[in-house]
């Protein structure tokens, strides 16, 4: 029996509070409080190097002369209306859909929301954010929260907003191409499109595209026919087997042979294309994962009330693997919003290339490289951080409604 | 007289090499209550489950309102949509709502319109007892709720046989009652029924026979009256001595 069984021994517990984290955690002793010290010394000179850096030493010229390069690359300006309008379709989507949902959707309307508000108020002179530039932030914003309103009404039904998302790429994809013999929507050669609208361009076109595919491909390796089987599973493994440089340099070059010379497609479609395919053998792998989390508890009732196996897997067992295979896809999409960089390397001038760019233009750029890559780590940080917060987000209300 | 509604001849079925059915002879006549019981691992789930093709029989005969099953998936799926199933447990849809999973087979199975199949689902959860819950999602109900929507559901195909495997067995005490009171009340309005089940109480009141399994055969069937007051075999002696004692 130890003494300590008597309540009346224990000594009173430290009040809660920072005092008594800091005394647990940093100085429970010597040894421990000597290596905070060390630590707290090592992180100030690191740290104070780098903001000394950052605010005093560092050049950000090649950033801040031209900011749009890096948003929409050399798009015509005449034209640039077309990206600014898409952007504002998908605030108002954004704002119906905070409206009808709340939830995820609300933060990120707030946040995107926020960030234009900001930049639309911003006390700053720049050119490119001139009186124009502002109205325009300003109406985005007002546009989003007229979409919010739109969405509170109870008689808007969500499958019209569901419709709406589903043929906005299609819009948006008219809007930045242009049509054939249009005076309004001048065709624009995707030569000229680049920066963070072709990053999202390839990240969200790969996602989106490869998500049927992916569907397809995993339940085609779960078929029964053996040829459709193997030829799902050949591929996946192929694809998951090879760096997704390869699958660039595949359908940028190799393509390009096969195919009749007046045939040849654009460069941007064939990067797209490649990003589709390298994402939708994971894609499959992931909804895989999801259909062998089904039980067959649920096809055994589905049969037995004499649905048959397409009906089953497509009202009963796919909904099912889908949602629990949505933080996955999440991750997926982080992932590929990186390695869309590497389209670089087959010339195309997204985020990154833009950055190149930059920095190829003027003599005394060439010395300011590091500005231009921190900056676009930046962005890349900024944006995956806020994705994998959403994804987290997204797991968590998931899991409740299980 | 009446034909047999189900009629199984020499049913045998193998687990590769385990012998799991062999040789079930049983006709059902329309509007009996049939209650199957043995010890665990007799193949009353087996023997239920051959009946609407869940799992396939390999030797025998099973004809189910004039329909052989048979390897014909057209044979296959009118057989099913004559019988409703309800299993032990309970297998709902937990992405749909109440409703959704009562209405969803008659719209896409039956090609009801949506109005008219959720206006039957809305009267069968009134009449297992349910009807505010229709639009809550299964994992929000109480295990007896969801096995009542289990039965609702299965009724909404407008089955001609109800298939029940062990329906209370994953449920607490206090709500075995309520499920089988849902089934007492289908029993009375004339329904078909194959029921395995335990609940000696539920087999006296509604049963009509009673079939009892062990090691994949019959080992003795008669009426609720023969098999409780003079059983004949030893092993169903056994068997009852142990499963009445509590
Ligand atoms: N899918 C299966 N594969 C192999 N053996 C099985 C399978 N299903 C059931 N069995 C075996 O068949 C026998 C009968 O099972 P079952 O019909 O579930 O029994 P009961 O429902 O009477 O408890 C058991 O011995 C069980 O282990
Ligand atoms: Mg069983």
């Amino acid at each position: 029996m130890s003494i300590n069984t008597n309540p009346q021994v224990l000594p009173p517990p430290d009040p809660p509070g920072p005092i008594k984290w800091l005394k647990d955690n940093l100085f429970g002793n010597l040894f421990n409080s000597i290596l905070t010290i060390f630590s707290l010394l090592i992180v100030y000179f690191l740290l104070g190097g780098v903001i000394e850096w950052f605010f005093n030493t560092a050049d950000w010229r090649p950033v801040t002369k031209a900011p749009l390069l890096y948003v929409i690359g050399s798009y015509p300006r005449e034209e640039m209306w077309r990206v600014g309008l898409s952007v504002t379709v998908v605030f108002f989507l954004l704002g119906i859909s905070w409206g009808k949902w709340g939830g995820l959707l609300k933060s990120v309307s707030l946040a995107l929301g926020g960030i234009f508000f900001v930049l639309a108020i911003l006390p700053v002179k720049h050119v490119q954010l001139d009186v124009a530039m502002r109205t325009y932030l300003g109406i985005t914003v007002f546009v989003m929260a007229l979409g919010y309103i739109l969405g509170r009404a109870e008689k808007l039904k969500p499958n019209l907003i569901y419709i709406l998302w589903l043929i906005s790429p299609i819009i948006i994809v008219v809007l930045f191409a242009g049509i054939e013999n249009s005076e309004v929507l001048k065709q624009v050669a995707t030569t000229s499109w680049g920066g963070l609208m072709v990053t999202f361009l390839l990240a969200i076109g790969g996602i989106l595209i490869s998500f049927p595919i992916g569907v397809a491909l995993a339940l085609g390796r779960r078929s029964t026919l053996p040829i459709v089987s193997a030829s799902s599973t050949i591929f996946i493994e192929t694809i998951r087997g090879v760096p997704l440089i390869t699958i660039l340099f595949m359908f940028s070059i190799i393509l390009g042979l096969f195919l009749p010379a007046d045939a040849r497609l654009d460069r941007l479609l064939r990067a797209l294309m490649a990003v589709t395919v390298f994402s939708s053998a994971y894609t499959a792998e992931n909804i895989r994962g999801g259909l062998q989390s089904i039980s067959k508890g649920q096809y055994e009732a589905a049969h037995a009330l004499g649905m048959n196996n397409f009906q089953t897997m497509f009202f009963i067992v796919l909904p099912q693997a889908i949602k629990v295979v949505i933080p996955a896809i999440v991750g997926q999409f982080i992932s590929l919003f990186k390695d869309t960089t590497l389209v670089v390397i087959v010339g195309i001038n997204d985020l990154l290339g833009i950055g190149r760019s930059v920095i190829n233009s003027e003599s005394d750029f060439l010395q300011l490289q590091l500005e231009v890559y921190i900056f676009i780590a930046l962005i890349y940080w900024v944006f995956s951080y806020f994705m994998s917060v959403a994804s987290r987000r997204v797991e968590a209300s998931l899991g409740v409604s299980n | 007289m009446t034909e047999a509604i189900i009629k199984c001849t020499d049913v045998h079925k193998w687990y590769g090499e385990f012998h799991a059915l062999r040789g079930i002879d049983m006709d059902v006549m329309p509007g009996e209550v049939i209650v199957i019981f043995g010890p665990s691992g007799s193949g009353k789930s087996t023997f239920i489950r051959t009946i609407n093709h869940l799992e396939e029989h390999q030797r025998g005969t099973i004809v189910v309102d004039g329909i052989e099953l048979s390897h014909d998936v057209r044979n296959i799926e009118e057989i099913r949509k004559e019988t409703g199933m309800v299993f032990q447990q309970f297998n709902l849809f937990p992405h749909l709502t109440v409703l959704q999973n009562v209405s969803l087979a008659p719209v896409w199975v039956k090609k009801k319109s949506k109005d008219e199949a959720e206006k039957i689902s809305m009267d069968l959860l009134d009449q297992v007892g349910i009807p505010e819950q229709a639009d809550k999602f299964p994992g929000q109900l109480s295990g007896g709720q969801q096995q009542r929507v289990a039965i609702a559901r299965a009724l909404a195909m407008e089955p001609k046989i109800m298939l029940f495997d062990e329906p209370t067995s994953a449920l607490d005490p206090e709500m075995i009652k309520e499920v089988l009171d849902a089934m007492t009340e289908l029993a009375k309005s004339g329904m078909t029924m194959i029921v395995v089940t335990h609940e000696m109480g539920f087999a006296r009141a509604v049963a009509n026979r009673m079939f009892f399994f062990d090691e994949g055969s019959i080992v003795e069937s008669g009426s609720p009256d023969d098999i409780f007051k003079n059983p004949k075999e030893d092993r169903t002696k056994l068997f009852l001595s142990q499963i009445l004692q509590h």
